[in-house]
């Protein structure tokens, strides 16, 4: 079965929709964690330490924690690889363009491609910033994410780099989230109005969400 | 009306093709297009040049055989096939830009003429039912439900024209696929082969070199028997059951 659906387009499809759909129950529950933000640096950075301690005294200190993580880098390889190799399937089944060109019939396709792209470079960044430090601006100390954070919106490029990303990421959950339910088998004609609404407004509160944050700093509204 | 002619000339599948212009005169509104292009052929027949290749059949939109792409619409800028497209959608002077379907599972016979045998091909891999011969059935010997009728007929109008491949930016043949998948899977009459049918004809429409689904809905648009876009989830729940059902 896994063969059947790695090899098909169909299944492949599938596997992106399910990892999609597992980043994004990742992401709802990032960007509501961030909004902590807004209540103080105890809070915020408290938070940031219990993420370490979940499932205490069951699991051992930051094991929940690496299997989020584990599941999250399997969730981003088959994303990404599937991603990869169906985007390939697809150019070659078009190689040669029409001489009278509609623009709007790829828009969607485009979004997801270069969106995608975005998104992978800036997870890559968005670690090494905060997670890892190794390309932090100010002085990273593990432990102290409010500050962290209110470095890293203090750079010019630090907002230009998360708002664009943010930005990709709610088009590619407009898009993704009616594809998902479609790839999934749960389109229908007369659900297509909900499932739209809903993606729209998930795109909308997880982009405005994840952006509230380094306006806040810039602004001063968190300092 | 007197128009400019944009066509894709290209001589056999392996010669490089190009957009030539040509000039028609005495166009009548209720001329179809494919008249307007047999007026074209006409005039150069007697020029001694090579007339345009198209296809065409039934010219009543039943058949499936005509095609083009006109001015970037597959079939036409109406909801219907270019054979029931008619010149009153057009304005005297203008310029109409036609190529042939584009897709690399669709290869270029001649000008505008593309192979679709590749949607054969998906038709011989499922889209039949096994049926015992002998003298016809009564009409109500397999009860069916109205709704799940009304679901097959929705799709059996299907003509398998290609349209969704040509506008797909993909190349995808997965409106086709669900249209005749969703046809026979719903039926009684269809049941024994419903998760081979479905698990061979992606199969065989995978590996003659189609895309895959987007979700563009440049297919749906395109079509001109209305098949919409849901078919094409439709057919995936058909497939994801079939996964789960059939080991192989
Ligand atoms: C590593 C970065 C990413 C890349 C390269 C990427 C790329 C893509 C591409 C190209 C598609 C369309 C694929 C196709 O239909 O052929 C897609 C679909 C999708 N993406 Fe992403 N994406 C990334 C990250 C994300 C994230 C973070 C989420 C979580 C919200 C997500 C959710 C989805 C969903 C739900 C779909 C729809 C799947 C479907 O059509 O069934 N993606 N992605
Ligand atoms: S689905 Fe519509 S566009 Fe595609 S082959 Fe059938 S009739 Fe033509
Ligand atoms: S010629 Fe038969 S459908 Fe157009």
């Amino acid at each position: 079965m896994t063969r059947t659906l790695w090899d098909s387009s169909v299944g492949k499809k599938t596997i992106m929709a399910v990892s999609g759909l597992i980043m994004l129950l990742y992401l709802v529950v990032h960007m509501v964690g961030n909004l902590k933000i807004f209540f103080g640096s105890d809070e915020f950075n408290g938070y940031a330490h219990w993420l370490r301690v979940m499932g205490e005294p069951f699991l051992h200190h930051e094991w929940a924690l690496w299997i989020v993580r584990v599941v999250l880098v399997a969730a981003v390889v088959l994303h990404a690889v599937s991603a990869y190799q169906l985007s390939r399937r697809d150019l070659r089944a078009r190689p040669s363009k029409y001489v009278h060109k509609k623009p709007r019939a790829s828009y969607a396709t485009n979004t997801m491609r270069y969106g995608g792209i975005i998104m992978a470079l800036f997870i890559v960044w968005h670690i090494l910033d905060l997670t890892t430090g190794t390309v932090h601006s100010g002085g990273f100390q593990s432990g102290h994410p409010y500050q962290n954070v209110i470095d890293t919106f203090s750079t010019w490029y630090g907002n230009v780099i998360y708002i664009v990303a943010m930005l990709a990421m709610g088009l590619h959950v407009q898009h993704g989230f009616w594809s998902a339910a479609q790839t999934l088998g749960a389109g229908r004609a007369t659900r297509d109005r909900a499932l739209k609404t809903l993606a729209n407004v998930l795109a909308l509160v997880l982009t405005v969400g994840f952006v509230s944050v380094p306006v806040a700093v810039m602004t001063g509204v968190v300092s | 009306m007197k128009l400019t002619l944009r066509v894709w000339r290209q001589k056999n599948a392996g010669a490089p093709g190009a957009m030539s212009t040509y000039e028609v005169d005495g166009i009548s509104q209720d001329m179809s297009f494919l008249e307007m292009l047999d007026t074209l052929n006409e005039e150069l027949i007697l020029e001694g040049d090579d007339p345009v290749a198209f296809d065409h059949d039934c010219r009543e939109g039943i058949c499936g055989a005509c095609s083009l792409v006109i001015n970037g619409d597959a079939h036409g800028p109406e909801r219907t096939t270019t054979c029931q497209l008619h010149m009153r959608s057009f304005e005297d002077g203008d310029t109409i830009d036609i190529e042939p379907w584009r897709a690399s599972a669709f290869p270029v016979v001649k000008d505008l003429v593309v192979d679709r045998s590749a949607f054969d091909r998906i038709i011989q891999a499922g889209g039949y039912i096994s049926a015992p011969t002998g003298t016809a059935p009564d009409a109500h010997a397999t009860p069916v439900p109205k709704p799940d009728a009304d679901f097959a007929f929705e799709h059996a109008e299907c003509i398998g024209c290609g349209a969704c491949v040509a506008a797909c930016p993909n190349g995808s043949a997965m409106l086709f696929t669900s249209a005749k998948v969703n046809h026979l899977n719903v039926l009684p009459q269809g049941a024994p082969e419903r998760e081979t049918r479905v698990l061979d004809m992606v199969g065989q429409m995978d590996s003659e070199g189609f895309g895959g689904c987007t979700l563009t809905g440049e297919c749906a648009t395109a079509c001109p028997k209305g098949i919409p876009l849901p078919s094409i989830s439709a057919m995936n729940k058909e497939w994801l059951r079939a996964t789960r059902k059939v080991h192989r």
